[in-house]
């Protein structure tokens, strides 16, 4: 490893014996972030204005038809597309040999997509998934819109499949208010490049509203200022999402599936990716990006992760982040038998009839645990103990595993059912799917269809008796990445009870971690400092009495 | 009643700014450890480190001197009237009993004095300092070998080493005022003169 140091008082050293420095030259970047931003900040020119193009001229009926247009030129990208997990929603991962994503996981928000596409596929890069029948080999089915939009009209709404609306609907139903068709000749003739405002329709939104799931993902990363993002700052760098989730063949780079939490291969060069995420710190600012000045800093970085320090709090924008969601309490209704909705002081909803109960908050500041990438699930059909705190998911590593790195987690609590005599985590059906939907909870009220009914399209067993039980369900904290002079000081760590006091294995300086070598070394000092008092004061005695 | 010219004026500076430094380092160490709060940890730990490297240039000056001068011999241990040092210590010194130990400029520490500096420059010195370097090179640990080399034990040796830095800076500063009067060494160390029975 390069070393970086400089200490003004090594000058000294140097100075008197003329040592060779060559070893400890300090090692300045040349291109600082100031220089690269300005170039990333310009929008990025297009060879091609779509308007221009003879197949957008035209008016279209729905989005697959939209799709046909685009595949005439663009003919590999529906292809392209089915490999995703933005697609397929499913992941194995290698190391565990779990099935993931979201088709197979479960959470503590609105616990599973089972049983509830028509509902979550307005979150899924496609058209018409409602139930186990869809193809997904179908390439009209991909909807090309949802990320490439770059008007800001186009809504995929929750209870369509995936389908935004193109008749004038009343939104939310009954509600009053309209939702006017939506132009897909002027959002076709429109599309463009990815941004943070189209990764957002989806990744701001997450657990069923902005800010709710994520914590460092929500719509105050549209136009963030610098306090909020560095990187994203709408004035600074202006980073899209696209600028760290490098893209290839429509593939993102850098899943939540299989994290990559320490990168020590340093930053990674044009040509020399050798399969590396390019989605990490690490891959521009490399593993000693403290300047020699603060070289100090640089020795953490074999144990903690950037975003330790640089994330000081999540939700650090206008918006609260859902922290403990308790579905138990749900189904309450009031004395005619309607949905309650019960506001908080802040004005947001802290109990539905439909829901639970909720808390949020804002400014958080993150949990701290070792992970080394790897996370693994309770999924369908994994035993849980009913009497104990669940976890939904329990991010790997430790203390003596080379490749893990302390990093700051959002960590979701709350209570959902789960089947008492199988043990095993219950989801059920949330939303009405139309056409005298009896099971819907958010229709009845009634756990037994509503579970029934969701676990019926899981394949796992269901006994017909739930209870509910207490889980936890982290989420790595990456966004929201502070100014440096915000960063954490040294002192929020290296204090008694600091920021890491709950992390196991770790000696930190400053946190009063060895009693007893202090009592034993101030101990020793202390009858040291009597004894010399009590013969100095003897001395003084003695000498007064001579003379 | 004598003087004689013991410590030369390297020596005395050597001694003071010596005495500074391990005074700041010690107020700024144990605040690092977490024993109390002056300065706050992260300039506590700047100025650990720049003293750290003004005393190590202070000691590479101090190194060449003794051995050029043959002032190193000064710290060769002797046994011989430890026993009769111990006594005046114990008794004498309050019955003003003639010192036990005359100084020259050949021997200017008495036998336990010598004892006490060869235990600071063969334990305590080096188990500070090697601990300090490897807490300053920690990124490069693995470049010697040392990678599986816990922190902890390296925080551990640095601290019972402050510890017993600090405990003979009580001591040490004591037996100051136990000369030929109370305040006859401390003058030496200052003008470098000492009056000698």
């Amino acid at each position: 490893m390069k070393t970086t140091r400089f200490h003004w008082g090594l000058l000294l050293l140097v100075g008197g014996l003329c040592l060779s420095t060559t070893g400890y030259a300090a090692l300045q970047p040349t291109d600082t972030p100031a220089t690269i931003g300005k170039e990333s900040a310009r929008k990025a020119p297009s060879t091609a204005d779509h308007t221009k193009f003879k197949e957008l001229q035209r008016s279209f009926k729905d989005g697959p038809a939209v799709t046909e247009a685009c595949l005439q030129c663009h003919t590999e990208a529906a292809k392209q597309v089915h490999s995703t997990k933005h697609w397929t929603w499913e992941y194995l991962n290698p190391a565990t040999t779990q099935k993931l994503g979201k088709k197979n996981v479960i959470n503590n928000f609105c616990t599973s997509v089972s049983s509830n596409q028509t509902f979550c596929s307005a979150c899924h890069v496609g058209y018409g998934w409602s139930d186990d029948s869809f193809d997904f080999s179908k390439e009209s089915s991909v909807d090309c819109l949802v990320c490439h939009d770059t008007t800001g009209k186009y809504k995929k709404i929750p209870g369509l499949s995936g389908h935004p609306n193109y008749d004038r609907i009343e939104l939310p139903p009954l509600s009053g208010k309209f939702r006017e068709a939506t132009d897909l000749q002027a959002i076709a003739r429109n599309v463009g490049k990815t941004s943070r405002e189209t990764c957002g329709t989806c990744h701001f939104y997450g657990g069923g509203g902005d800010a709710v799931k994520h914590g460092d993902l929500d719509s105050s990363l549209k136009t963030p200022k610098r306090y909020l993002d560095v990187h994203m700052d709408a004035d600074g760098l202006n980073f899209s999402c696209g600028e760290c989730h490098l893209s290839d063949a429509h593939q993102v780079a850098g899943s939540r599936y299989a994290p990559t939490a320490s990168d020590k291969d340093g930053i990674l060069m044009r040509g020399k990716d050798h399969g590396r995420n390019p989605a990490t710190c690490q891959s521009c600012h490399g593993s000693t990006p403290h300047p020699a000045q603060h070289a100090k800093l640089n020795d953490h970085t074999d144990k903690v992760a950037c975003q330790t320090c640089h994330i000081p709090e999540y939700a650090r924008g206008a918006p609260s982040t859902k922290m403990t969601w308790d579905w138990s309490t749900a189904g309450r209704l009031d004395e005619n038998g309607k949905r309650l909705q019960i506001m908080n002081s802040a004005g947001m909803v802290a109990y539905d009839s439909k829901k639970g109960d909720f808390t949020y908050d804002r400014y958080v500041i993150p949990e701290y645990v070792w992970f080394n990438g790897n996370i693994k699930y309770t999924l369908f059909g994994d035993k849980v103990d009913g009497s104990e705190m669940v976890k939904i998911n329990e991010f790997m590593g430790g203390p003596d595993d080379p490749d893990s790195l302390i990093w700051p987690v959002k960590v979701f609590r709350g209570k959902q059912p789960y089947d008492v005599e199988h043990q095993t985590l219950a989801v059920f059906h949330t939303a009405d799917k139309g056409d005298k939907d009896e099971a819907a909870f958010w229709s009845n009220y009634d756990w037994e269809k509503a579970l029934e009914a969701g676990m019926a399209t899981t394949g796992v067993p269901y006994s017909g008796k739930h209870d509910f039980v207490a889980t936890e369900m982290s989420w790595p904290i990456t966004h929201m990445v502070a100014p440096k002079g915000d960063a954490l000081s040294c002192e929020q760590c290296h204090k008694e009870n600091g920021r890491l006091k709950d992390v196991k294995g770790i000696y930190m300086p400053g946190a009063n971690n060895t009693p007893l070598l202090d009592t034993l070394g101030f101990g020793i000092a202390l009858l040291t400092l009597i004894g010399v008092l009590i013969h100095g004061g003897i001395r003084v005695y003695s000498a007064r009495k001579e003379g | 009643m004598e003087r004689i010219y013991i410590f030369k004026r390297f020596e005395r500076f050597w001694h003071w700014s010596q005495a500074l430094l391990i005074i700041f380092m010690m107020a700024t160490g144990f605040e690092i450890h977490g024993s109390y709060r002056i300065f706050g940890f992260e300039d506590a730990v700047s100025y650990h480190t720049t003293a750290a490297w003004l005393l190590i240039g202070l000691w590479v000056f101090a190194i060449f001197w003794h051995f050029t001068t043959g002032e190193w011999k000064q710290y060769i241990p002797t046994m011989e009237k430890v026993d009769a040092m111990m006594k005046y210590y114990i008794t004498g010194i309050f019955t003003h009993a003639p010192h036990p130990f005359r100084q020259t400029t050949l021997r200017k520490h008495n036998p336990l004095q010598r004892l006490a500096y060869l235990f600071v420059l063969l334990l305590i010195n080096p188990l500070i300092w090697i601990s300090g370097w490897l807490y300053l090179f920690y990124n490069d640990w693995a470049m010697v070998g040392l990678e599986n080399l816990p922190l902890q034990w390296v925080a551990y040796a640095h601290v019972a080493g402050a510890f017993m830095m600090l405990i003979f800076f009580i001591a040490h500063v004591y037996l100051a005022t136990a000369g030929h009067t109370a305040t006859s060494h401390i003058k030496a160390m200052v003008t470098g003169w000492e009056e000698v029975d």
